[in-house]
C-alpha cells in the first residue's frame, strides 16, 4: 500500500535543493537592494512562496498525488486567509489601543 | 491476529481513494490543521506589526546571516530526508539509517543554533517574552516552530532505530514516508517564519 499515486521517476532532489538555495540567496540579496519597502515586501513573499511550493510539489511529492488530496490540502490555507480578512478590521481597532 | 495483519487486511478491504495508506492520509489531515495553527500565529504578528509605527527592523536586533545558515541546514535536512525514502523504496536498507542520520543531525544543528541565538538575545540584548510584541512575537513563533523541530528529531530517531533493525524494506515504507512528510513540512514552515520574521 505505499506505493505512489501516479508512477513517477525520481524527481532531482538535488535539483530542487539547488534552486532552494538560490532562491535563499536572492532573498538575502533583495534585502539589500534600494527598493521601495512594498516592492521589497512583494518580493520576498513571492521569493517565500515560491519555495514553499517547491518543498510541497517535490519533497512532499504532492505534485504527483491525486487533485482531491491537493484540494484537501490547500482549502484550510484559503479558510485561514479569509478568517484573517474578516477579523483585520477587529485587531486595527484594539491595536490602537496598546500602549507603546 | 498481529494488529499489523490485521491493520493490512483493513487497508485491503478499505481502500483509501485519495492516496494509498490510511496513514499518510492522516498525516495530511493534522498537518493541515498544523498549518492553521502556524498561520493562526503568522496572522497576529503581522495584525501586530503593521499597525505599530515603532517596530524596530529585524536586522537590527537579529542576526540574519546565521539564521539564513541554519535555513540551508534545514533545507539540506530536507534533502537528506527524500534520500533515505529513495533509498528505502530501493530496499537499502543502510543508505536508509545513513541518510536518517544526516536528516537528525541536520535537525539537531539547527536547534543548536536556535538555541545559541535565543541564549544571545536574552542574555545579551535583553530581549524577552514580556520585553516588547517583537520580543513576545519572535519568541512565540520560532518557539513553536522549535518544539515541532524537537519533535521531529525524536520521531526521526525512533524511525531510524527500527529502521536499523529491519522494521523496513522495498515494499513496506509507509512510516519512513508518513515522518519524512513531517519533516517537510517543518522546513516549509521554517521557510515562511524566516523570511516574515527576519527578511521583512
Amino acid at each position: 500500500m505505499s506505493q505512489d499515486v501516479k508512477e513517477h521517476a525520481e524527481p532531482n532532489y538535488w535539483g530542487v535543493w539547488l534552486a532552494l538555495l538560490i532562491l535563499t540567496i536572492l532573498e538575502l540579496g533583495v534585502t539589500k537592494l534600494p527598493v521601495p519597502k512594498f516592492i521589497e515586501v512583494f518580493a520576498l513573499c513571492a521569493l517565500a512562496l515560491t519555495k514553499a511550493a517547491l518543498v510541497a510539489a517535490y519533497f512532499m511529492h504532492l505534485k504527483f498525488e491525486k487533485g482531491a488530496l491537493m484540494l484537501i490540502v490547500l482549502s484550510p490555507l484559503l479558510l485561514s486567509a479569509i478568517l484573517y480578512i474578516g477579523l483585520v478590521p477587529d485587531a486595527i481597532t484594539h491595536i490602537r489601543w496598546l500602549p507603546n | 491476529m498481529s494488529h499489523a495483519a490485521m491493520m493490512s487486511e483493513v487497508e485491503e478491504h478499505y481502500e483509501n481513494p485519495l492516496t494509498p495508506g490510511w496513514g499518510k492520509l492522516m498525516m495530511w489531515i493534522f498537518l493541515c490543521s498544523d498549518a492553521m495553527s502556524f498561520v493562526g500565529l503568522l496572522a497576529a504578528y503581522g495584525s501586530v506589526r503593521m499597525f505599530d509605527p515603532n517596530w524596530p527592523v529585524p536586522s537590527s536586533k537579529l542576526d540574519v546571516p546565521l539564521t539564513a545558515l541554519n535555513t540551508f541546514i534545514l533545507i539540506c535536512s530536507s534533502v537528506t530526508m527524500v534520500k533515505a525514502l529513495a533509498a528505502i523504496k530501493r530496499g537499502d536498507r543502510k543508505g536508509l539509517t545513513l541518510w536518517l542520520w544526516g536528516t537528525i543531525a541536520g535537525g539537531s544543528t539547527f536547534l543548536g543554533i536556535q538555541a545559541f541565538e535565543w541564549t544571545h538575545l536574552i542574555v545579551h540584548e535583553g530581549l524577552s517574552i514580556q520585553s516588547s510584541l517583537f520580543g513576545a512575537t519572535f519568541f512565540i513563533l520560532t518557539g513553536f516552530h522549535g518544539c515541532h523541530v524537537l519533535s521531529g528529531v525524536v520521531y526521526l530517531t525512533c524511525i531510524m532505530i527500527r529502521g536499523a533493525r529491519g522494521g523496513y524494506d522495498a515494499r513496506h515504507h509507509s512510516p519512513v514516508e508518513i515522518a519524512g512528510l513531517y519533516w517537510h513540512f517543518v522546513d516549509l514552515i521554517w521557510i515562511l517564519v524566516f523570511t516574515f520574521v527576519y527578511l521583512i
